[in-house]
């Protein structure tokens, strides 16, 4: 079994936001992906960022920590904040819901991590933090063969 | 982020390269609708043709530029021909009440 791991700790500024989907999207890099596997994890990445960002801390500076696990072709990916908590998961998962309409937000940031991941796991405690787990199963190394 | 808004008769056109996302997304949105308000102009074009990136923010975008246009009785139209930009756009359900056209000329003719 393949393993490597990686972690890395910013500010929650809206900046980091690319920073935070190019380094994830540099570690899988290693898995071979093909661009559209890698447009998917550097998007759902983004996501989980700008929620941490916006909804976590609520633009206040906190820190964000994005770490990355690869274990043979699976890459698991978690971002965490220790904001605000999600009051109701449920209802945030649910496509175009969002807490925030006067900002703009289209409320499918966990439909797309979703849709773009092959599994996703939200923990989220009041007053304490959110953590978002993603995982993504790489095909093209067996593809080719 | 390369942004560029122009005025074409009653159409504002808005060309978008590079990546978009909430980084962007607020002063893009605050340039697009300056122009749009101050020149009464009635329908958006949004050539998303240039995008590397772009995630839900993008699509806050383009749905807020879709309700302003129709509160207005405009439209806003899509031009777009990059399969990533296409994928994100499908799963949003924007394509069920904004059409895409692969060029500007295609657009301008159909809006």
């Amino acid at each position: 079994m393949e393993k490597n791991y990686m972690k890395l700790e910013f500010l929650s500024k809206s900046s980091n936001e690319s920073f935070a989907r190019v380094v994830v999207a540099a570690f899988a890099s290693q898995l071979d992906p093909t661009l559209e596997e890698l447009s998917d994890i550097k998007t759902a990445v983004s996501e989980a960022v700008t929620n941490a960002i916006i909804h976590g801390y609520e633009y206040r500076e906190g820190i964000v920590i994005l770490e990355s696990t690869i274990i043979d072709k699976e890459i698991v990916i978690t971002v965490e904040d220790k904001g605000l908590g999600i009051a109701d998961i449920e209802k945030a998962r649910e496509p175009f819901y969002t807490s925030k309409p006067d900002l703009e937000r289209s409320g499918m940031g966990f439909t797309v991590m979703e849709t773009f991941m092959d599994g996703l796991e939200i923990e989220s405690i009041r007053g304490q933090g959110t953590k978002v787990r993603m995982r993504k199963k790489f095909n093209s190394l067996l593809d080719k063969e | 982020m390369y942004l560029s808004v122009e005025k074409h008769n009653n159409n504002l056109l808005v060309q978008l390269k590079g990546e978009l996302d909430h980084h962007n997304t607020e002063i893009i949105r605050q340039k697009i609708d300056k122009q749009y308000f101050e020149h009464r102009i009635r329908n958006i074009i949004l050539d998303l043709r240039g995008l590397t990136f772009m995630d839900s923010s993008g699509i806050g975008l383009v749905m807020g530029r879709y309700k302003n246009s129709l509160e207005n009785g405009g439209k806003t139209i899509i031009v777009n021909d990059n399969a990533y930009v296409e994928k994100i756009l499908k799963m949003s359900g924007l394509l069920k009440i904004i059409s895409v056209y692969p060029t500007i000329e295609i657009a301008m003719e159909n809006i």
